[in-house]
């Protein structure tokens, strides 16, 4: 959710709206904000499964140490979406344990 | 002993709030007379923490700390005109404005806020305690938020006189 | 493989680094600041609250304030900062390597200010990955600077300022926060800030750990119980609580990747965080030439991450031939004295005490070392 009000930074105001793709579905993000932030804001918290367990991890450090908010953005699998900006059209996919390079029609 | 058995245990160091023990040595903490003369800065700081802001934060000099940063902030009654200036300026938000005397039945109470939504003046609200209590219903009598209180809005509001001793905030209203 | 050079090359843009490079900069050096992130200011821009100290210190300023005039003295300063550039190596003849938007570049610098910062501690249980369990510093990130809330009910694991802090940010930002859980037999952080936690009404459950957090993908709620003497849960004590969020305030170590890389000489202090570099009075590690600030040499906080850098910075544009002597003594004088400050008083006693080992254990080390080359 959102913090649109706050008591001490103000409103949130002037920010860019770009449209990304969660799994294919469209949704909204602030453009340069981090992909992490844009899926937090839509309620998404699994961002990937472990290879071995296909155990479910998410966010947990926010400062692109720990890698558990690994997806695969744009084909590129691994790509920690803490510190990676979000950009329009951004193809943001839950990465399923070790992924390769997806490629193929949607990513040209 | 188990650890919990400190749950039962009084002091800031286990509950966060200070004993009644711990606020009758705070040399911030005015006297009950000088409570009851009209409004005066009640600082409840009783760590020695490395601050000072409230100090420079006095017009009057009724705030003292000396050259030992780790001093507890030591209140001059006399001084002190309970204008407020010290309560946005504590990083710790431990200094309220009291007076129990503002008029026959109710107390007043000025507190550093920094939720929204912001009360409105003539606003009923849930007063509350050090431990966030719900004790009676305060009345808002002002609301300040200059630039200078950078960010912390500085809440007054009336009592009735018997819980003076123990309001210190309002309960945050629903967003 | 592209080259560049700087008299003083810095690793890391946040409150360490940053002063290092505006007082090195303003000595005349010419100075490189690398740093990973896209924006500087290292994790100065997530603190909303008021600093502590003295008027000397900015008290009363709230962290991100003090971080845009930081970087506002640094960009006039005319210091280079070049950002989303990775440090993945350092050797003894001070080149680093670089990586920055899949360039390479090598760096060499007549003097390395490393201020690399630290990270959140993890701590294990059962459920403890599943996604809603997270860093108290990530929430933290993620509600004052991406300005999105990382739950609805909050159960915050931790009571040092950082466990405290953050979860009065979270109400602040219109979280719940459920409860504050801390193992040790008392609150951990300034009683100041523990106030405003119970002011709103959250208890803070002391001599308790975390049991267990339940859910199927996701953290759906946390059982909590009590400790005895020896830090065993107490069976029967248990709680629970319906959160969507478990934050981990439990802690930080130094990101010292780089130091140990370019060989220098460690202490190990547990409540600075683990491993730290040993260095001197100016921040000066056992390798020559390469300086230290900030929470890379023992976790401590913004304030004193500031002056550790404006240490170095002095010190290393001193040794450059920047300053005079007396120049650098006058400025190191006070740098010392506000970092005396910050390390006084029931919570900096201990940290003060610390610092003076490590500093103490350098010189034992000169000694040492200095008798092996007098033996040679």
């Amino acid at each position: 959710m959102r913090v649109t009000q706050h008591p001490i930074l103000g409103d949130l105001e002037d920010e860019k709206k770009v449209t990304f793709y969660y799994n294919g579905q469209p949704m909204e993000g602030i453009e340069g904000e981090p992909i992490a932030a844009a899926l937090m804001n839509a309620g998404i918290r699994v961002f990937r499964t472990t290879a071995k367990r296909h155990e479910p991890r998410g966010i947990f450090c926010a400062i692109g140490r720990c890698t558990d908010c690994m997806m695969v953005v744009d084909g590129i699998p691994n790509t920690r979406t803490c510190v990676t900006t979000l950009k329009e059209g951004m193809r943001v996919e839950k990465q399923e344990g070790l992924e390769r390079i997806r490629t193929g029609e949607e990513y040209k | 002993m188990s650890n919990t058995e400190n749950n039962t245990k009084e002091g800031i160091i286990y509950t966060g709030v200070p004993s009644k023990a711990e606020l009758a040595a705070a040399p911030g903490v005015p006297s009950e007379e000088r409570m009851c003369q009209g409004r005066v800065a009640c600082i409840e700081c009783v760590q020695g923490i490395p601050c000072n802001p409230c100090e420079g934060a006095c017009k009057f000099g009724a705030i003292t700390i000396g050259d030992e940063i780790t001093n507890l902030p030591h209140i001059d009654e006399e001084k002190c005109t309970g204008c407020g200036m010290c309560v946005a300026a504590c990083p710790g938000l431990a200094i309220t404005i009291v007076n129990k005397a503002f008029n026959q039945k109710e107390a007043t109470v000025d507190f550093p806020f920094e939720y929204i939504p912001l009360p409105e003046v003539g606003d009923e609200v849930d007063a509350v305690s050090r431990m966030g209590e719900v004790l009676c219903k305060g009345r808002i009598l002002s609301v300040k938020k200059p630039k200078s209180y950078a960010g912390t809005a500085v809440v007054s509001m009336a009592i009735p006189q018997e819980f003076a001793d123990e309001v210190r905030n309002m309960k945050r209203l629903p967003r | 493989m592209k080259e560049l050079t700087a008299d003083v090359a810095i690793v890391g843009a946040g409150s360490a680094g940053l002063c290092a490079a505006y007082q090195a900069a303003t000595a005349g050096a010419d100075v490189l600041v690398i740093d990973e992130n896209k924006r500087p200011g290292g994790q100065l821009f997530k603190q909303i609250h008021k600093f502590f100290g003295s008027k000397e210190h900015q008290a009363g300023t709230r962290g991100y304030v003090i971080g845009e005039q930081l970087l506002q003295k640094v960009e006039e300063s005319g210091a280079r900062v070049m950002l989303d550039s990775l440090v993945y190596g350092l050797l003894p003849d001070k080149s680093m390597g670089v990586i920055s938007n899949g360039v390479n570049y090598s760096v060499k610098a007549k003097k390395i200010i490393i201020a690399a910062g630290a990270k959140e501690n993890y701590m294990a249980f059962p459920g403890s990955t599943l996604p809603g369990v997270m860093g108290a510093g990530a929430a933290q990130t993620m509600v004052n600077v991406n300005r999105v809330l990382p739950g609805q009910k909050i159960l915050m694991v931790g009571s040092g300022n950082v466990g405290l802090i953050v979860s009065y940010q979270l109400m602040q930002a219109g979280a719940e926060v459920v409860g504050i859980v801390e193992g040790a037999p008392r609150i951990g952080g300034y009683g100041v800030h523990a106030g405003k936690i119970r002011r709103a009404g959250v208890p803070i459950y002391v001599g308790h750990t975390i049991k267990r957090v339940f859910g199927k993908e996701e953290v759906e709620g946390v059982e909590i119980a009590a400790l005895d003497e020896k830090w065993n849960m107490i069976p029967g004590t248990e709680k629970a609580f319906e959160v969507d969020t478990v934050c981990l305030a439990v802690g930080l170590n130094p990101m010292t990747e780089l130091v140990w890389m370019v060989g220098c000489e460690f202490d190990f202090i547990p409540q600075f965080g683990g491993h730290v570099p040993l260095h001197d009075a100016n921040m000066e590690t056992t390798v020559k030439g390469v300086y230290v600030a900030g929470d890379v040499t023992g976790v401590e906080e913004a304030s004193s991450a500031m002056e550790e850098g404006n240490m170095a910075g002095v010190a290393a544009v001193e040794a450059l031939g920047y300053l005079t002597r007396e120049e650098a003594q006058k400025k190191k004088d006070e740098i010392r004295s506000r970092l005396d400050t910050l390390r006084s008083g029931v919570f900096g006693e201990g940290r003060r005490k610390n610092k003076e080992k490590q500093i103490a254990d350098m010189e034992t080390y000169k000694e040492q070392y200095k008798e092996a080359a007098d033996h040679e």
